[in-house]
């Protein structure tokens, strides 16, 4: 690892402040220490925002609930708010890591989690998000965790996390402060960009933004489910993932918002496959033909290529059970 | 700035670099706690930070300014050890053992997070009360990778080590 310096800010404001050139903040640090074990991560400056005021989980006046970027992923999925009201989120937290990890790994820095490409990961190949104009090691190399919707010819990398699966689903929004003291909001299926032609930029943070929290609209009700594929039963990353929140309106599908992990650069949404279930009886006619719409525009990159239909049967899995086991 | 360990405290001198894992092993001379992978990938490095089970080796020490750590030399000693201990022992929950340190935290921790309630991946209902059956401890231990592949034993010896736990405390 290379040296850096340790900065601990007396606030939010001072968090920016240092969070100048070549600085990084961390959180959790399961992501950003490994990187910055195996280099590929080189900050010369740590700000450690674990003693600022961003923890807690609070109601907000409309009737959702707010997320402070430094509540663990453990503490959300065990509040019984999130338990009760928002499932998936729980679910999909249950998911990823381990207990242990998610016991350090925080709502900001979870959302903030790199790819696991391979190339990315080793500093000797040629990888554009690590190093730009390096080259991508990953198109017409090992390709089996990338991406089939969204790549670009300069990189073909997944999100690999599974809480903002869940959050896209859900219609959540990210709150982010300023270095000037500002703050904006930005909707979770907006925060994760993709790739172009500047794959070295995962999400729309500007420099010296911190994440204080994650904003969750009112409860959605209906059938929550969250379904991850992986090559393991437990502690893997996904291959395929689907958030789902369906609500039936007696026979028919009232609403169904659905998003989906480890497809491209960012949690999948499709608002036109949304679109196509909503008002229908649920047939499996109706679920291939969303899938048909979702897989569109996908594109294997050889060794990836099975999760083209890995992502249908999940889909027409999901959606059966979500409205109640419809043939 | 000073770490409480095993009820002692330690003050925090050094490299920023250094992880909570070698901070313990190489500054505190506390060799109980192993390193595997140093990646967060094996769990051979667990220990507890204010009652949670944490991966030593993806922290600073630094970072755990303040905290109270419990390691495997905190749980108990050949003396008096730790009912999950005994178990480990009289169901050979181990071959080579180096695993074991972290197996026995990781449980530690894992037995708090259920009686608080905690549900897991496999979790039928999130809301209920948390019944450790064997497939729940598997879901609940797999960040602690065994290379011996003594899982089945490990699974024993934590249902026994729960059950005189309750039994011990009716
Ligand atoms: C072995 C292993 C298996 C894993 N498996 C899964 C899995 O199956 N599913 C899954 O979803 N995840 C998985 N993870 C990833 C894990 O969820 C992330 O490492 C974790 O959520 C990151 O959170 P953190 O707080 O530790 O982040 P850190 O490591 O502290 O930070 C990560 C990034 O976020 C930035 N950051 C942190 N907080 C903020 C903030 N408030 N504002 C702005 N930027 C911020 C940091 O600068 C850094 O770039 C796994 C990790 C490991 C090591
Ligand atoms: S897919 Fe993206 S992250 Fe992976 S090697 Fe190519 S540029 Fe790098
Ligand atoms: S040494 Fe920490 S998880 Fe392997
Ligand atoms: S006993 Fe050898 S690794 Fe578990």
């Amino acid at each position: 690892m290379r040296p850096f310096q340790y900065m601990r800010p007396d606030g939010l404001g001072h968090a920016g402040q240092l969070l100048g050139d070549g600085a990084r903040p961390i959180a959790g640090g399961t992501n950003l220490l490994d990187l910055m074990k195996l280099e590929v991560e080189v900050p010369d400056r740590l700000v450690d925002l674990n003693r600022l005021p961003l923890g807690g989980i609070e109601p907000t006046d409309n009737g959702g609930m707010r997320i402070g970027a430094l509540v663990t992923n453990s503490a959300c999925a065990a509040d019984p708010r999130i338990r009760r009201n928002y499932p998936v989120l729980a679910r999909a937290i249950l998911a990823g890591a381990t207990f242990q990890l998610r016991n350090m790994a925080t709502t900001g820095g979870n959302l903030c989690q790199r790819t696991r490409c391979y190339y990315f990961y080793n500093i000797d190949q040629p990888c554009n998000k690590r190093e730009p104009g390096t080259g991508c090691g990953a198109i017409g190399g090992h390709n089996r965790i990338h991406a089939i919707l969204g790549a670009s010819d300069s990189c073909i990398a997944t999100y690999p996390g599974d809480m903002a699966v869940a959050l896209s689903a859900l219609d959540a929004t990210v709150e982010i402060e300023r270095p000037d003291g500002t703050s904006r909001q930005v909707p979770v299926r907006e925060f994760h960009r993709l790739p172009g032609d500047t794959p070295q930029l995962d999400n729309v943070l500007e420099p010296g933004e911190v994440i204080t929290a994650v904003i969750l609209p009112p409860p959605a009700g209906g059938r929550q489910l969250y379904r991850k594929v992986r090559d393991r039963a437990s502690y893997a990353f996904a291959l395929v993932s689907v958030a789902a929140v369906v609500r039936m309106d007696g026979d028919t599908i009232g609403s169904a918002a659905l998003a989906f992990g480890a497809l491209a650069h960012k949690p999948w949404h499709d608002p036109r496959v949304e679109q196509l279930l909503a008002g229908q009886a649920p047939s499996d006619a109706l679920f291939h033909q969303a899938a048909d719409l979702l897989l569109q525009d996908a594109e294997g990159q050889g060794e990836n290529d099975f999760k083209i239909p890995l992502t249908r049967r999940t889909l027409l899995a999901v959606l059966r059970e979500a409205t109640g086991g419809a043939a | 700035m000073q770490l409480t360990i095993n009820g002692t405290a330690h003050e925090i001198t050094g490299d920023p670099r250094t992880s909570l894992l070698d901070f313990l092993r190489h500054d505190c001379g506390l060799t109980g706690t192993k390193k595997g992978c140093d990646h967060g990938q094996c769990g051979a490095c667990t220990v507890l930070v204010n009652g949670q089970r944490v991966n030593s080796c993806l922290t600073l020490a630094i970072m755990q300014d303040g905290h109270e750590v419990t390691t495997i030399e905190g749980i108990g000693t050949p003396d008096a050890m730790d009912p999950l201990q005994a178990a480990f022992v009289k169901h050979d929950g181990y071959q080579c053992g180096y695993c074991t340190p972290g197996q026995i935290c990781s449980a530690k921790g894992m037995l708090a997070e259920a009686a608080n309630g905690w549900a897991s991946f496999v979790s039928e209902d999130l809301d209920g009360k948390v019944e450790l059956s064997a497939e729940e401890i598997r879901e609940r231990m797999s960040g602690n990778l065994c290379r011996c592949g003594a899982y089945s034993n490990i699974v024993d010896a934590i249902t026994e080590a729960m059950s005189t736990q309750t039994a011990g405390a009716e």
